[in-house]
């Protein structure tokens, strides 16, 4: 599994014009494993949804070292339609989109990984389950497992273990964690930060501009944290143009 | 018995040749229904239905009473409506629900104006109510023709149209055809209205494409039992509006859409799928 590396040049992302996310210069190496961590509102998932292509740039440019990698977005508030009738297995199958397209059918490996990433997310017996029956963590354990499937190259998690039980979570960082060895390159933001010093290697701690990035240890501490949480959250109706980047 | 439900099509043409068209306005109408209920879509046939109709009216304007002239208008009319109403909802902030009604009140409205400067007073009765009693070789061969199409294109975008119902944004995501399946599907039901004018009026066409689906959500939990369960009511609906037509001496189309929204009704009380007697009945559980 090859991946590239990811890297963001004088990034400015943002809504209505204010930025979320402010002229951000930061590379992730190809094969790495990075937290991204920041307050409410530090543009962590509008990061996310840029890289993923879902948002288009106010400034600057998401690049890739080489050809755009296939790319995994579990994004924080997927817009999944739950009423509609589809079995736990075959919303699950969505992840072979790559592979079989518009026409191709399930061969018999494609039906064995499907078992095998509802199993490795504990939904095994689930398979022919309608979605709207699930519950929350339980629905989250369904996209980690479509997730799975799309065997991507680039892999962006935005707070994955949100509403999931403890021991699934272990059982979903120990795949997360495997990811690494495979030579994909991971980017999650979390919140839990137990999780991201046990788990993580790098972090990018964001707080609208960045605030550091380098190995977890240091990208977290105490005088990073602190100037992180002093960003004002709310926007300034009455802010001017910013002139960085202008000359 | 047979006096009842055989005789009329067996000793007349134009009801064997009602049937036929209510046959394949079913089979093409009733899925691409489904999917529109299923995307909470069920009102945006309505007001295509709307922008097809001064479509139809100016091909009437132009040629007379020719299949093809109001075949082309109203598709060419829809499709513009669709077509228009989705790029500006994806290009711009507002969305698809509003730009719909934007542009089918501007279709609707250009429609009326052009009718009125002819000078009115237009044999219009045909566009609205439709003419299933009279339908000749080559509205039955569109029709038939309509659901070909429909059927087959339903069968090879199944996926990417299951895909973009349930999760629009992983299809984007993963660069599968979004916009275009989106578009390839309101297509299908602009095709199908123009198609179910032609036998039920505009006006009507839209309630054989939704409420075969309605009933069938009552019944019906996969994507393929709800297709089914529609195609087959409406069928049922247009053979029996045909037969009360018949007996009765009603105007044909009302009577087809009034069986069918009997069946509605009659699926809101029994259906087991959530139907009101079914959920008053108190049930056992199971262990686990």
């Amino acid at each position: 599994m090859s991946s590239a590396a990811l890297r963001l040049k004088n990034l400015t992302l943002g809504y209505d014009r204010h930025p979320a996310v402010h002229h951000l210069d930061a590379t992730i190496a190809a094969g790495s494993m990075t937290a991204i961590v920041g307050p409410n509102g530090a543009g962590k998932s509008t990061l996310l949804k840029a890289v993923a292509g879902a948002l288009a740039p106010l400034a600057g440019a998401v690049c890739f070292d080489g050809p755009r990698p296939q790319l995994a977005w579990l994004p924080q508030a997927a817009e999944v339609d739950r009423s509609f009738p589809l079995s736990v297995g075959e919303f699950a199958a969505m992840g072979l989109w790559s592979r079989i397209g518009v026409f191709g059918g399930l061969r018999r490996a494609d039906r064995a990984r499907l078992a095998a990433a509802l199993d490795a997310v504990g939904m095994a017996g689930f398979a022919h389950r309608p979605i709207g029956a699930l519950s929350g963590g339980q629905m989250q354990r369904t996209l980690f497992a479509r997730l799975l499937l799309q065997d991507a190259g680039l892999i962006l998690l935005d707070e994955p273990f949100v509403a999931i039980d403890a021991r699934t979570t272990a059982d979903l960082m120990a795949l997360v964690a495997r990811w690494r060895g495979e030579g994909r390159t991971v980017v999650a933001v979390l919140h839990d930060m137990e999780m991201v010093r046990a788990h993580f290697p790098e972090t990018l701690l964001l707080a609208r501009e960045l605030i550091a990035h380098g190995l977890t240890a240091d990208a977290l501490s105490a005088a990073n944290l602190l100037r992180a949480r002093a960003m004002v959250e709310a926007p300034d109706p009455f802010a001017p143009v910013c002139e960085r980047g202008a000359a | 018995m047979w006096e009842l439900l055989v005789a009329p099509f067996a000793d007349f043409g134009f009801m064997r040749r009602a049937l036929v068209g209510c046959l394949a306005i079913s089979l093409g109408a009733a899925p691409v229904g489904v999917f529109l209920m299923l995307r909470r879509m069920s009102l945006t046939g309505d007001a295509m239905a709307h922008a097809i109709l001064p479509g139809a009216a100016l091909g009437y304007l132009a040629a007379g009473l020719s299949l093809t002239a109001m075949t082309l208008g109203g598709l060419a009319a829809g499709l513009a409506v669709a077509l228009l109403s989705g790029v500006a909802s994806r290009a711009t902030a507002l969305r698809e629900d509003a730009t719909l009604a934007a542009f089918y009140l501007i279709s609707l409205a250009l429609g009326v104006l052009m009718v009125s400067m002819r000078g009115g007073a237009v044999d219009l009765m045909h566009v609205l109510f439709g003419t299933v009693l009279a339908l000749d070789d080559a509205a039955l061969t569109l029709l038939c023709a309509i659901a070909t199409v429909t059927l087959l294109a339903l069968a090879a975008f199944f996926r990417p149209l299951v895909l973009e119902c349930v999760d629009p944004g992983f299809l984007r995501s993963v660069g599968g055809p979004s916009a275009g399946v989106h578009f390839l599907f309101l297509a299908l039901a602009v095709l199908n209205l123009v198609g179910g004018f032609h036998a039920l009026g505009t006006l009507m066409a839209v309630g054989i494409m939704i409420l075969p689906a309605v009933a069938a959500r009552f019944w019906a939990r996969s994507i393929v039992g709800l297709i089914a369960v529609a195609a087959v009511t409406a069928a049922g609906s247009g053979a029996a509006g045909l037969l009360l037509s018949f007996h009765l001496g009603l105007p044909s189309g009302p009577s087809i859409i009034l069986v069918a929204g009997g069946a509605v009704v009659l699926s809101l009380f029994c259906g087991p799928v959530g139907g009101v007697l079914p959920r008053l009945a108190r049930r056992t559980h199971l262990e686990a």
